[in-house]
């Protein structure tokens, strides 16, 4: 499936790329430009997935009524055909319309149509990413527009964490306040040094960017589908412990080189042809256990791009075995440093209980970006165990290293970037409220291509969905264009819920939003406690 | 050096009926018979495994519960007639605390003795009560740390039980009074208890015997199951004895290492009796988690008893009378180890925390939470495949237990090979021991021992939340959904 050319123009206050501009990076490979518009990239498979499930008995005359009833385009009779064809469920927005006497099964002659629950869709997600999350991203994803409302896309069903929290204005009762004039440019822009140290400055046009994802543990589909994004939107994605593939050279200026405790196809020419270098310490989903790459995932590609043995269980140890002191650490980071001295180091840390020292060290240490990942971030592969227990979640570490940075007074010092389980704008915007610049993320780019969350990515021949496999025939399953244009238009969609948001609360950037708790509030399940402020 | 401690795990597949999570996997009719079935491509061969069970019935029904939701086919059919639902049976199984993920995973670990792991992020709620409140901590980058379970350094998850000293004592002369350590060394922080909810044939214990062997640690078995037990199998055998045991026991008793008696008046005098019976023997009072708790310890271990198994039910709460609950066993177990601490007696005891250890993490938070070593039971159960049903289990006329259905309980009836039973509790003992050291490596400790009551290397949801969102405003759940 290919996007098709019918594009969007772009919307108010989104800096195109500017055509005559320098080059930002100091690749020697050109640079490919990659369109920032939305082109519809409808589901890849045949049946697309709804909510819900219309289903047309045999009783079903052809007449045609419901076709006029419908207005979200469920069915269709094409001129000359003498029946109705297959409803295309996955765009019904269930009883809320269902149950109006305007809607197909109440306008139906014969009773033949009714509307329920799609079994199929229940069994998507879980509490964290649930069954409407899911669509709701696939609907982004495939239009560049926010999801309709019969979809929540907000929040999931965890019952704690970013679910638990909301902007005032969502909650009835609170005064929305002025919110900013319609038409007013409202910039989502960041930039990342903030060291002052003579390095460049990096703007980026989202507070958004990609996790790292190696070579192996997803496909080459999927890498460059987000270094593609990436391009179009001027903003990052970061090659996971994987190597520098070849045929990411032609988005160099929008690529960060990770350089992770197994050094894997780490090398001089991977660190001075990006912009970004990120040193990954720990991994949210399996903090504290380093990386592990099955057998099975090492083909001979992944292998040669590793310098490793295919068919080896490839590990990455924990921590680097050359790190036990900030001060370690801070060779580190002036070996990246002396290599390419025009790069900006970020550096990746998970959340111990002392998440908010180990920021402090990483500054001292001469980190540009500090990347803290959660422990409910995504994972090609990890002990249950590790994903649920171990370190703390995003939520709790934000606010707890934000609130330490400023009483040190460095917080201005120093790009703070979260992740680890953002799976939506505002889940987005409420990790800056809690105190981040921007986020990274993961997860949500894997559902936008098509992932259902079934977490098979590391059994066998990998996922499914060819996503998260190298496997010649999974991975096919997805054209490289597809894949761009989904995840442009999720940036698309994103971005416009975020300039949405910031304009109920009154703001014209997304970095006046950075700390702002107070416009937060916390959903309690407990009344008394509720009525306080504690 | 001794040998590196190794449990010897072994594929072990279930003999009885699995309840897979996807299950029902469903088609319409109006199957064009295109040829192009996304059936035969399925990644799992799922469907190609029901057709043959379908023709076959003899054809094993176990694979078919391998869906795992990936829709692919759904999504693929020509005419989308395929659907994929929740298997209704799967969620019935358990109750809210032996969730059907939690019996499931236990099902998976005694299969393979492997460490449950998969991809994406973690897929349940965001917390919980009880255990699901608390986090670990891992270390970042100034604290050395081990590879977890593929490091080259040795974790080690023995345990002691028995009485610590805080001190040597001597003479003037040099000769030392204080009388030689008694410690009893286990090579895994868990004993294998017997379930208190249900009545269980004497095969279970049989196996949980030999299971105790293999696994270096003990069993606990009523008194009248361990004349069962050979001769090399009575150190790993920990009785339930009663005052009308001991005539019938004197044997056992002076071959077992460990013995466990009820709490009660006579608790100090009836273990004084077996004292006498087997001087090296150390004796451990079962006495139910409630508030008193701690001041019966306190009590008790100034008459001399120093091994409590403090006992939940199994939902992990404290034991309130009358069918009714109190607090959970963390916080329980963090009330009794902070006041052993402040009254200077908590290493002259050990505890033994029972009831409610469903998941690996549980014996690591537990332990966190200032237990020396957990006790499993329903866990052995549910590997040998009851689904925690809550039945009376009566029993037939030959004596097997069944469940409420009239089906037999799948923990009894299919353990009748020893060796079967034996070997899926050792692998779930396995995984669980896996999963601790990526616990223990992850925080960047050596040996369990050093995780007791390190309530500063956990995350207590109560503390955190605070911290985190105390300064946010809170609005009741009805004024969002209003």
């Amino acid at each position: 499936m290919t996007a098709s050319d019918t594009a969007v123009q772009a919307p108010v206050g989104v800096r195109p790329p500017e055509a005559d501009s320098p080059r930002p990076g100091f690749s020697d490979w050109p640079q490919e430009r990659v369109a920032r518009e939305i082109r519809p990239a409808p589901d890849r498979y045949r049946n697309a997935l709804g909510k819900y499930k219309v289903d047309r008995s045999a009783a079903c005359a052809s007449c045609g009524r419901c076709v006029e009833a419908c207005q979200f385009g469920v069915h269709s009779k094409p001129a000359g055909y003498a029946l109705t064809l297959r409803p295309r469920d996955s765009f019904c927005v269930g009883p809320a319309c269902a149950e109006t006497p305007e809607s197909c099964v109440s306008l139906c002659p014969q009773h033949a149509l009714t509307v329920r629950p799609n079994p199929s869709a229940e069994c998507m997600g879980d509490p964290r990413w649930s069954s409407d999350l899911i669509l709701a991203t696939w609907h982004q994803a495939a239009t560049g527009q926010p999801a309709p409302p019969h979809l929540e896309s907000r929040t999931g069903a965890a019952g704690g964490g970013f679910d638990s929290l909301r902007f005032k204005f969502e909650v009835p009762g609170f005064d929305p306040g002025p919110g900013v004039p319609a038409g007013t440019d409202i910039d989502t822009g960041l930039d990342l040094n903030h060291r002052n140290d003579g390095r460049p400055q990096i703007h980026i046009d989202l507070p958004v960017y990609g996790g790292g994802m190696s070579f192996g543990s997803v496909s080459i589909h999927t890498i460059l589908g987000k270094a593609r994004a990436a391009a179009a939107w001027n903003t990052f994605t970061c090659t996971g412990e994987g190597g520098y593939h070849d045929r990411l050279k032609p988005y160099d200026d929008h690529v960060i080189t990770q350089v992770a405790t197994g050094l894997f196809g780490v090398r001089e020419d991977t660190i001075q042809r990006v912009r970004i270098v990120e040193f990954k310490y720990a991994q949210g989903a399996k903090p504290g256990l380093g990386g592990h790459l099955l057998g099975d995932k090492n083909t001979p590609a992944v292998a040669r791009m590793r310098e490793a043995v295919a068919g080896n269980a490839l590990f990455s140890p924990f921590p680097f075995h050359s790190v036990y002191s900030v001060e370690d650490h801070k060779k580190h980071l002036d070996w990246i440093k002396e290599v390419n001295r025009h790069c900006l180091v970020s550096v990746k840390v998970s959340t111990p209980t002392d998440v908010d020292m180990v920021a402090v060290g990483s500054y001292c240490a001469g980190a540009h970006i500090i990347h803290l990942d959660g422990s409910y971030g995504g994972t090609g592969a990890a002990p249950d165990i590790a994903k649920k227990n171990i370190a703390m979640p995003i939520e709790y570490a934000v606010p707890k290293v934000h609130k330490f940075l400023t009483a040190e007074g460095i917080r201005d010092k120093v790009t703070l970037i979260a992740s680890g389980g953002i799976r939506t704008a505002y889940d987005a915007l409420k990790t800056i409220a809690l105190g981040a610049d921007g986020v990274v993320v993961g997860t949500v780019e894997m559902v936008a291509l098509g992932c259902v969350r079934c977490a098979c990515c590391e059994s066998g021949r990998g996922c499914p969905r060819g996503i998260a496999s190298t496997d010649p025939e999974l991975m096919m399953q997805m054209s490289l264009e597809w894949a761009s244009q989904r995840l442009i238009n999720l940036n698309y969609a994103w971005r416009e819920q975020m300039v949405d948001a910031l304009a109920r609360l009154g703001m014209t950037s997304i970095r006046e939003l950075r700390g702002r708790t107070d416009l937060l509030c916390y959903v309690s399940d407990e009344p008394v406690a509720a009525a306080e402020v504690s | 050096m001794p040998d590196r401690y190794h449990i010897h795990t072994a594929a072990t597949p279930a003999v009885f009926r699995r309840i897979g999570k996807f299950a029902n996997v469903d088609w319409r009719e109006d199957c064009s018979r295109c040829s192009n079935c996304v059936k035969l491509r399925c990644l799992y061969d799922v469907h190609r495994h029901e057709s043959a069970f379908n023709r076959d019935p003899e054809a094993p029904g176990a694979t078919l519960d391998e869906c795992k939701a990936c829709l692919s086919c759904v999504q693929g059919c020509t005419k989308g007639l395929l659907d994929v639902s929740v298997n209704p049976e799967f969620l019935s199984i358990g109750d809210a605390y032996w969730t059907p993920n939690i019996i499931l995973t236990t099902w998976n670990q005694a299969d393979t003795g492997r460490i449950p792991v998969s991809g994406a992020g973690y897929r349940g709620r965001f917390h919980g009560p009880g255990f699901d409140s608390i986090w670990t901590d891992m270390s970042e980058i100034v604290r050395p740390t081990r590879d977890g379970i593929h490091g080259r350094e040795y974790i080690s998850t023995s345990v002691d039980i028995g009485p610590k000293p805080l001190r040597l004592e001597f003479t003037p002369e040099g000769r030392m009074l204080t009388p030689p350590l008694r410690l009893l060394e286990i090579q895994l922080p868990v004993i294998l208890d017997v379930a208190a909810w249900r009545e269980q044939g004497a095969r279970l214990a049989a196996a949980r015997i030999a299971a105790a062997q293999e696994l270096k640690t003990l069993a606990v078995v009523r008194a009248g199951e361990a004349v069962q037990a050979l001769p090399k199998q009575l150190p790993y055998v920990v009785p339930v004895v009663a005052r009308e045991d001991i005539a019938n026991c004197r044997d056992i008793l002076e071959g077992v290492r460990m013995a466990q008696l009820r709490d009660g008046a006579d608790a100090v005098a009836l273990a004084g009796e077996l004292h006498s019976i087997n001087p090296k023997l150390t004796v451990v009072v079962r006495l139910p988690l409630s508030p008193a708790a701690a001041d019966r310890i306190i009590e008790l271990n100034r008459a001399g008893i120093k091994v409590f198994q403090l006992c939940a039910d199994q939902h992990g709460r404290e034991k309130l009378g009358n069918g009714r609950h109190g607090r959970h066993i963390k916080d329980a177990l963090r009330e009794v180890h902070g006041r052993l601490v402040k009254e200077g007696v908590r290493d002259e005891v050990t505890l033994i925390a029972a009831g409610g250890i469903a998941l690996a993490e549980h014996m690591a938070k537990a332990i966190i939470c200032g237990a020396d070593l957990v006790a499993v039971d329903t866990a052995l159960l549910v590997a040998l495949g009851c689904r925690v049903c809550r039945d009376a289990h009566p029993r037939t006329a030959e004596g097997e237990a069944t469940c409420g259905s009239g089906e037999l309980c799948p923990a009894e009836t299919d353990s009748s090979d020893n060796a079967y039973a034996t070997q899926r509790m050792v692998n779930l003992m396995g995984a669980w021991h896996s999963q601790l050291i990526e616990v223990l490596g992850a925080m960047g400790i050596r040996e369990v021992r050093r995780l007791r009551g390190e309530v500063g290397r956990a995350i207590f949801m109560e503390d955190i939340e605070k911290e985190a969102f105390g300064d946010i405003c809170r609005v009741p759940r009805s004024q969002v959904s209003a």
